[in-house]
């Protein structure tokens, strides 16, 4: 019984549900204790360290004090929406790690929940879903900061969203494929897309700290001008799925650049440069996109705590001023150089 | 001073180079020493003149040194001290001292630490000690009675000891 392929199908898609709620549930939070500790090293504190061993227990302690604060209902707000946006936030990057490679093979089971033919199209698409969540925590508080934080998120995803796909159109070009797999299967055997298209990763890289709302460009939260944006009316729980929301948008757009452009779960040298056959290089697959993810949640906190926030003005003019020409320019380029090698 | 406005190079105005080197900066210093005092562990040191907190002291022979002349109640500017005057037993170590306070309060939520007590007082029996932790949970507990003064000041070894020979 155990050995019929469908109900072995649905044992897989069991566990790879539950790796998946596994590693968001265990990374955001200690990407939270990460964040402020890094943070305080930066500026030459020692952050959390108290509860349990340097601090690791710290992420329990801040979960247990969000679920036991009073959660606040104002009598102004919209109660529907405003109780729906903190799920919209959290819901988004969820449903894109469905699509995701986080390794080759475990024995007979493919390591990405969903293999789809157009999954970077999907990614794309239910990514820019989180901003709904953003502008409509905005309008339901029905309160100024938060209100104009939504503004501030649903302007800045504007100019950013179309950049984030555009920079992505010569990576499609010259892997012929919108499936994540292929597009990792693909770098296993050519490297790494980085090295091809370092303009579109900058592109890339920078639209994506503009989606997830980090540092220089987090102005829906602008703590020192909006108090702390969209989230002032959110108290408990509903505020806890904020932070979540945020920090697992982070860990996607970690997920998204390792697999675009870091070549996702592979190493260029030989027992890690083609899908696995015995089990423990599948299992030191799953350990090397973890780690890779890991460092580009390292690269999105070092920004953060370097890097000042943007005016709104440069903000917008950075978008469609320089990496819309920038990647149109890039497209066209990549274009022509594929055609002269392509006839020559 | 006017300050003209630098012009920017293209390098400048690029932006990149000075961010990759701000990050360059954050990086450094995630290794260096940290200047965190782990307080309840590590206390601070203290300079040699800290005022800390007011207490009342006993001379080598066990006598409370303060003779109740409220010099230091009317001193105090945030009016943080209450002496109560009372009598001395007319016999033992005490018999030559006329007055000792009966009850001597001061109020630590009103104290200013400004150390005028302890300045104006004639016989050199109150002292600012250095101990700064006295937060309390209530109102009432800020307020430090003459048992709880003489217990913090503990006995002053002063060599001249009036009273003996009066």
């Amino acid at each position: 019984m155990w050995t019929d392929p469908a109900i072995l199908e649905w044992i897989f898609i069991l566990v790879k549900i539950i790796v998946i709620f596994g590693l968001v549930l265990s990374i955001v939070p200690y990407t939270v204790l990460a964040e402020r500790r890094i943070c305080a090293w930066i500026q030459d504190r020692v952050g959390p360290n108290r509860v349990g061993f340097q601090g690791l227990l710290q992420p329990i302690a801040d979960a247990l004090k969000l679920m036991l604060k009073e959660d606040m209902l104002s009598n102004h707000v919209h109660k529907v929406v405003f109780t729906l946006a903190p799920a919209l936030v959290f819901m988004p990057s969820l449903m894109v790690l469905a699509v995701i490679p986080w390794g080759s093979a475990i024995g007979p089971m493919t390591c990405v929940l969903s293999d789809m033919n157009a999954g970077m199209l999907f990614a794309l698409a239910v990514a820019s879903f989180s901003v709904y969540g953003i502008a409509l925590a905005g309008w339901a508080s029905n309160s100024k900061y938060p209100f104009l934080g939504g503004m501030r998120s649903a302007a800045q995803m504007i100019s950013y969203e179309v950049c984030l796909g555009l920079s992505l159109v010569p990576l499609f070009m010259q892997t012929g494929s919108l499936n994540l797999s292929a597009i990792v299967g693909y770098q296993t055997q050519h490297g790494w897309l980085m090295v091809y298209h370092p303009v579109a990763c900058f592109i890339f890289i920078t639209s994506l700290f503009a989606e997830c709302n980090r540092t220089p460009f987090d102005l829906p939260e602008a703590e020192q001008e909006l108090v702390s944006g969209y989230n002032i009316e959110y108290s408990s729980l509903k505020f806890g799925l904020f932070f979540l929301g945020e920090y697992a948008n982070m860990l996607v757009a970690s997920a998204l650049v390792t697999t675009l452009f870091l070549g996702g779960w592979s190493l260029p040298f030989a027992p890690f440069n083609a899908p696995a056959k015995v089990i423990w290089v599948g299992l030191a697959h799953v350990g090397i996109f973890v780690a890779k993810v890991c460092a580009m949640l390292f690269l999105f906190i070092w920004v953060r705590w370097t890097v000042p926030r943007f005016r709104y003005d440069q903000l917008m003019a950075l978008g469609w001023k320089v990496f819309f020409p920038l990647a149109l320019v890039n497209i066209v380029v990549v274009a022509v150089i594929m055609a002269c090698r392509a006839n020559l | 001073m006017i300050v003209e406005r630098p012009k920017l190079t293209i390098w400048d105005r690029l932006y990149m180079p000075q961010i990759l080197k701000g990050m360059w900066i954050t990086l450094k210093h995630i290794p260096m020493k940290r200047f965190t005092r782990q307080y309840p562990e590590e206390t601070p040191p203290l300079p040699k003149r800290y005022r800390g907190v007011p207490t009342l002291v006993r001379d080598p022979e066990q006598r409370v040194k303060c003779v109740a002349c409220q010099l230091c109640e009317f001193v105090c500017p945030p009016r943080a001290i209450t002496v109560i005057p009372g009598f001395r037993s007319e016999s033992g170590p005490d018999a030559k001292v006329e007055k000792e306070p009966s009850d001597f309060i001061i109020d630590m939520a009103r104290c200013i630490y400004c150390g005028l007590c302890e300045e104006a007082c004639p016989e050199e029996a109150i002292f600012l000690k250095k101990d700064y932790a006295m937060a309390s949970y209530t109102r009432e507990q800020m307020k430090l009675h003459k048992e709880k003064l003489l217990e913090l000041g503990g006995i002053h070894e002063d060599r001249i000891c009036k009273w003996k020979k009066k």
